[in-house]
């Protein structure tokens, strides 16, 4: 039975006990400990937000690097392209003139053949001339040692000179 | 561990049976029976004197002093080694006869013959337990208060780790039990709460230190809950908002029942004391019944003894294993019963905290929903 009624003297002993403890905590402790964790928790969640927006501007930079490197390939290659295409033009066109130098110059020494054979044949056919043209005087001369003889074959040549001279004549030069 | 429960349990037989003659005198203990409930009722009830041990024939007490206001002589101003020396009584004090409301208790012998309980302020043995209990929740927080204080504003302070200990007991009771209980008013009865709460679970391990700074059950007593309840009383009422009263008083429902016979504001009344008689008789039940269970346990040992050699071994095996399961139980509900005097405390005190009351059909809804979860 005595364990259920409540005694005033431990209720007053409890009043003091517990009202001074929950002054001081309440006062000094309970509002610091609280408040500072507080503030930390909030300062470790701004840490990790920043932590965050860090990592994703990150993201993007490293991305935007990525497609930067890509773009600087493409233009890479499309610089290589263009430089072989160039070269090829080049060389192409370098090739054709080549070509074409060595056609003329063929033609030039075809030309030049031509024209020194043309020479050389009329130097030749002038020599035939006046070679024929000695062996035909000794001929002549061998022939022509009386007088009467000399004076037929005058008359006859005097003839055939009347008869086609200026052929011969432009022949000759 | 089975190997070594049994060696343990072989030992605590091998002792049992080679020392059985080793006498636990005791005052209880009168012409070899064994008054249980005296036994219980000296562990369980306050005292005037601390009695901490024996040291062979000699009892190791601290008397407290006695502090007693009577109506017809005054003031009285004395140790209780006094109340010892003379048998239990002192300057017109006797104590109470064991069976009455005031069991032990220092009653006045008035001239008519009749008994008359003074106040009594004396420092007993429960005052200085209660007294030791709030220094050591001081000792436990102040120094970690002091850190904060030191390094307020330094989000960069690395706590030592008996300040981060201090942070998680805070933060668990905080963060566990006042925030989602109370809502966001929460800052007005998180000291208290948390100093309930502290203060309980301190007393409850404190009972369950079998030696001079604990021992003695302050939360087994219905004085040190009637307080606490009084405490939760007055911060669901006093601080209680407009739209709690109304409810209270007017409630929402049909107006046959408020009116002209004001059955639901009765009702409701009631509840008001109703809730805080129950937090009361909950913690003191609670640690009530595990020291006694404890206790019980423990008696068996001299009870078997009294009957025989056998009987006492076997029962001191016995008693023992339980006890050791008892202690276990005990320190969980330590913890349990300080949570769930806070836990209920904090949901009274939210409910008092109505600002924006909800539409009926939205707080049907929900429920429903509660109960479908």
């Amino acid at each position: 039975m005595s364990l259920l009624v409540p005694d005033s003297g431990l209720l007053f002993w409890m009043l003091i006990s517990f009202g001074v403890v929950f002054f001081i905590l309440a006062k000094f402790a309970f509002p610091m400990i609280t408040k500072s964790v507080e503030e930390r928790k909030t300062y470790v969640e701004t840490s990790l937000n920043d932590a965050k927006q860090a990592k994703e501007t990150l993201a993007r930079v490293e991305d935007d690097t990525k497609a930067l490197i890509a773009e600087a390939n493409k233009e890479q290659g499309r610089v290589l392209n263009e430089a072989a295409e160039q070269r090829e033009k080049i060389i192409t066109a370098a090739k054709d003139e080549a070509t074409a130098e060595a056609r003329k110059t063929l033609d030039d020494a075809r030309a030049q053949i031509q024209k020194e054979k043309d020479e050389a044949m009329l130097s030749v056919r002038r020599e035939m001339a006046s070679l024929s043209c000695d062996i035909a005087e000794k001929v002549l001369k061998e022939k022509l040692s009386d007088k009467d003889t000399q004076m037929a074959l005058i008359d006859k040549m005097l003839e055939e000179v009347v008869k086609d001279g200026s052929l011969q004549q432009s022949r000759l030069s | 561990m089975m190997r070594r429960g049994l060696i343990i349990i072989a030992m605590l037989v091998a002792g049992c049976v080679f020392f059985p003659t080793r006498s636990f005198a005791s005052p209880s203990e009168e012409g070899g029976e064994i008054n249980v409930q005296h036994i219980i009722f000296e562990h369980m009830l306050d005292s005037y004197s601390w009695h901490i041990t024996k040291v062979g024939e000699k009892d190791v007490v601290i008397y407290l002093p006695v502090i007693l206001y009577s109506k017809t002589t005054g003031w009285h101003f004395f140790s209780s080694r006094r109340l010892h020396e003379n048998g239990g009584s002192y300057e017109g004090f006797y104590p109470a006869p064991e069976d009455g409301p005031h069991a032990y208790k220092l009653m006045e012998k008035m001239p008519d013959g009749s008994m008359v309980r003074p106040i009594d302020l004396s420092l007993t043995k429960m005052s200085l337990a209660l007294l030791i209990n709030g220094a050591i929740l001081l000792l436990l927080f102040l120094p970690a208060a002091r850190w904060h204080k030191k390094h307020r504003g330094d989000a960069n302070a690395v706590p030592t780790k008996y300040v981060s200990f201090v942070e998680m007991l805070v933060d668990m009771v905080e963060d566990g039990i006042i925030k989602p209980c109370i809502g966001e008013n929460y800052r007005k009865f998180s000291p208290y709460l948390l100093t309930a709460f502290f203060f309980i679970f301190t007393c409850n391990l404190m009972s369950l230190l079998p030696i001079f700074p604990g021992g003695v059950g302050v939360t087994a007593n219905i004085s040190i809950t009637m307080f606490l309840a009084l405490c939760t009383f007055i911060a669901v009422n006093v601080f209680g908002s407009r739209e709690y009263w109304r409810e209270i008083l007017w409630p929402d429902v049909p107006t046959w029942l408020k009116a002209p016979v004001p059955l639901m504001p009765f009702i409701e009344l009631i509840g008001i004391f109703t809730k805080p008689i129950a937090l009361m008789i909950r913690l003191f039940a609670n640690m009530l019944g595990g020291h006694m269970a404890m206790l019980v346990l423990t008696v068996l040992i001299f009870i078997g003894f009294s009957a025989s050699t056998v009987m006492g071994s076997s029962m001191t095996v016995l008693s023992v294993l339980f006890n050791i399961f008892m202690y276990a139980l005990e320190l969980l509900v330590a913890y349990i019963q300080a949570y769930v005097f806070t836990l209920l405390s904090a949901v009274f005190i939210g409910s008092a905290q109505i600002y924006h009351h909800k539409k009926p059909k939205e707080e049907s809804i929900t429920n429903t929903d509660n109960t479908n979860n």
